[in-house]
């Protein structure tokens, strides 16, 4: 065999190998693209389970200890009308560990999450299936839920999850430290928010805060963006989908109000060097409880917190104060809740969807699970029944629920990435970062609305 | 005649051996092949396609559950163009990068410098060192982040105490960092360990002829250790390079656990605080590909990191290696 044909044969062992390593590795990435489609949601409801059939629904939650039993008990609660379906409830699993089993081809038949912000990004990507086959079918009434409600669990017109239980955020306030302040009613806007906050503000002698009336910076406990956006009339997004968050005059009247909070305690490092000596937000030394905070805005849940760990204090719950100028918006507020669906892909979607039902629309189930989870039952119906046993602090926040004034976050592609934004610039505004407010918001507006057109093209 | 025959002889005997001598190379071939598989097939499995795979995907519009759409490059235009958080990130990880891995080789050296010398107790002191290191990271952050509380932590109530104003440690953007580099380097036992056994491997003769040629302390340590261990502490720079690019879990859970804004079940949700000096490039890796569901830009982000770890060990690789013969040809 001569050099040249050597060479030869050996440059076309190498094409070959090279070849056969190109064709394995595009096989691979093929691959790995085709096992990410999992099939499921063929936009047809699934027939119901017949009365006798025999299968097990797989549940994903959050839930742990305590709220795991509650909602476990009310799982098994499909039983009565269907006796040989068994629910599985695996709980502590988050929004990532339900994408990947969506993903993974191998998902739950019923999926609950704590949170609203992905399902805008599960809607649009068929993460969840459409739930308007099923509703139809069964002629479900959606006007027995709140509009604010309905409107967090859909995207854009597409039904693809329920409401199961809902969160509202009212006013917290020290009834004790209010006597004591000679203070008689709670706040109705922020500039009596303002002046409370001062006269419930003690400082010790050598000028750190002692107790403060209420604390403006964010993030702390549920001092976030989205939790002060509806009392101030502020908006994500405009008509045309976009951020515009530099043309609402809301968001500049709230960073400014909390601009004049934050100079009245005499500056950001003041504040954050108090916020640090208190305790976790879910725990026992949560400032509140322990009586360092006179005022907060806080979810319904805290009423369970506080008797469960801090049973003495006395406290009352109002509506959020508003800005002055849109005082007709009192009585209203934040709402977000958790979410139940059908994943993509799930095996029993007939059953499941018997499931949701059961934990969503009816009013009994939905009763033991907001005495059990002190959260708001999400039908009108369930807002007025004689079992509800929530105790006279909850009642602020069954008000706010029926009040019609309910503002949620807005469904979008995008995650959380439009709070995340908002709550950034927070944190740099109120630490006086920020020189101009409306340059600074035309940036947020920027990113939030580069993260939308993301969804339009790549990534 | 004779040629020919001999030739004949020779070819005839020859071929044989060649033949049995190629089926022996070829037989030490598949020897070989057959114990490096195993190794090769995890480097494949577990290297070369996520590799390729992410490369593919940097390409294409991925939302993790539709497949995936190609889109070119927009996704690395997008990184040097319109996506503002990013430039944060990895302003936050270089800052790691330079000023994690120089106190981390140099902390771990100093402490091993002392075990080394210590006379009695060494195998406490060693183990005392190295235990941080075992640690969960998200539990001795969480720990750090207590101890370094600005309002009621040890370290500022003893600062306080000889009349130092601690500061806010991990609630100030300013601090948030040099707090997660004195928690790296409380958890740098295993390269303090690796140090010390290369400080023990350095011939004791050349300490003893550089003391006779009347050399000091420091000049002992300039021309006698630091060139015997140098390899290990390239190794040292390496992976403390590497670590800090990889800076992921201590990040995530001081920004949340600072904040106060870890819910019941542990997730965060506010991430880089405070004022996202925590935002790490990884975090922000992390959060476009699953809670975005941008899965393609994430691979983009994901080949760049690489490219500059590749980057970076090549061009210390490369100094190191010329330095070396520097000093051989010398």
């Amino acid at each position: 065999m001569s050099r040249t044909t050597r060479i030869a044969g050996t440059a076309r062992k190498r094409g070959t190998l090279l070849a056969c390593t190109a064709a394995a590795l595009a096989l691979l990435t093929t691959a790995c693209s085709g096992a990410a489609a999992p099939s499921g949601g063929t936009g047809q409801a699934a027939a119901a389970p017949g009365k006798d059939d025999k299968l097990t629904l797989t549940v994903y939650s959050k839930f742990t200890s305590r709220e795991y039993e509650v909602v476990t008990k009310a799982l098994g609660k499909l039983k009565a009308k269907y006796p040989n379906i068994e629910v599985k409830h695996e709980g502590n699993q988050d929004d990532d560990k339900i994408t990947q089993s969506i993903r993974g081809g191998n998902p739950p038949d019923v999926a609950i999450s704590f949170y609203t912000d992905n399902l805008g990004a599960w809607c649009s990507n068929g993460s969840f299936q459409d739930l308007k086959p099923y509703i139809e079918r069964d002629k479900i009434d959606l006007n027995q839920i709140p509009d604010a409600v309905r409107s967090y669990t859909e995207y854009q017109g597409k039904r693809c999850a329920m409401p199961m239980l809902s969160d509202v955020y009212g006013f917290y306030y020290n009834k004790d430290m209010f006597a004591a302040a000679g203070l008689s009613a709670p706040p109705k806007n922020t500039t009596e928010l303002f002046e409370a906050a001062k006269k419930l503000t003690q400082f010790n002698p050598d000028g750190s805060i002692k107790v403060a009336g209420f604390i403006p910076t964010m993030p702390f406990y549920a001092n976030m963006a989205q939790y002060w956006a509806p009392n101030f009339g502020a908006k994500y997004l405009g008509q045309d989908g976009k951020s515009h968050l530099a043309e609402d005059p809301g968001w500049k009247a709230m960073f400014e109000f909390q601009k004049k909070l934050i100079d009245f305690y005499g500056g950001h490092q003041k504040l954050e060097q108090f916020k640090s000596g208190l305790g976790d937000e879910y725990s026992a030394d949560h400032g509140f409880q322990r009586g360092k905070l006179a005022m907060m805005i806080d979810g319904e849940y805290r009423t369970a917190f506080i008797k469960d760990q801090a049973p003495d204090l006395k406290f009352a719950t109002a509506p959020p104060p508003v800005l002055d100028s849109i005082a007709g918006q009192y009585g209203g507020g934040f709402t977000t809740g958790t979410i139940i669906a059908i994943p993509k892909g799930a095996k029993n979607a007939g059953a499941a969807w018997e499931l949701i039902k059961q934990m969503t629309l009816d009013t009994d189930t939905l009763v033991e699970l907001a005495n059990g989870l002190k959260n708001v039952p999400s039908t009108k119906a369930s807002l007025t029944d004689p079992k509800l046993k929530l105790g006279d602090e909850f009642k602020t926040f069954l008000d706010m629920y029926d009040s019609g004034k309910l503002v949620p976050n807005p469904s979008t592609p995008i995650g959380d990435a439009h709070l995340k934004a908002v709550n950034d610039f927070a944190e740099k505004w109120q630490a006086g970062g920020v020189p101009d407010l409306t340059e600074g918001l035309k940036k947020v507006d920027q990113q939030v609305n580069d993260e939308l057109a993301q969804k339009g093209s790549g990534g | 005649m004779t040629a020919t025959l001999s030739a004949h002889t020779t070819g005839s005997s020859s071929a044989p051996v060649t033949a049995r001598a190629r089926a022996r190379r070829a037989r030490h071939r598949r020897t070989v092949l057959l114990f490096i598989a195993p190794a090769s097939l995890g480097f494949l499995i577990f290297f070369g396609y996520p590799l390729i795979a992410t490369i593919y995907y940097s390409f294409t519009k991925y939302d993790l559950i539709n497949p995936p759409e190609f889109v070119g490059f927009d996704n690395y235009i997008r990184m040097f163009t319109s996506e503002q958080l990013i430039g944060k990130a990895a302003y936050n990880t270089l800052w790691l990068v330079v000023v994690l891995t120089v106190c981390r080789v140099a902390f771990s050296l100093g402490v091993a410098s002392v075990i080394s010398r210590l006379k009695s107790g060494v195998g406490l002191v060693r183990t005392l060192c190295y235990l941080p290191s075992l640690a969960p990271p998200a539990a001795a952050t969480l720990a750090f982040v207590f101890l370094f509380n600005p309002e009621f932590g040890p370290v500022n109530r003893f600062l306080r105490l000889v009349g130092i104003d601690g500061g806010l440690w991990f609630n100030d953007p300013a601090m948030s960092k040099p707090a997660l580099t004195l928690l790296a380097l409380w958890g740098s036992g295993e390269l303090m360990i690796i140090i010390l056994a290369a400080l023990l491997d350095v011939p004791q003769e050349q300490y003893e002829a550089a003391e006779l040629d009347g050399a000091g302390p420091i000049r002992r340590f300039w021309h006698v250790t630091l060139p015997s261990i140098s390899p290990v502490l390239l190794f040292g720079v390496v992976n403390s390079i590497i670590y800090a690019l990889q800076f992921f879990t201590q990040a995530i859970v001081a920004g949340s656990a600072a904040s106060g804004t870890a819910d019941v079940a542990g997730n965060t949700k506010f991430i880089g605080a405070p004022q996202n000096s925590t935002l790490t490039y990884p975090v922000w890796l992390y959060v476009q590909g699953f809670r975005y569901f941008n899965m393609g830009y994430a691979a983009a982000m994901a080949v760049l990191l690489f490219i500059v770890s590749a980057g970076f060990t090549w061009v210390l690789v490369r100094r190191f290696r010329k330095s070396q013969h520097q000093e051989e040809g010398a």
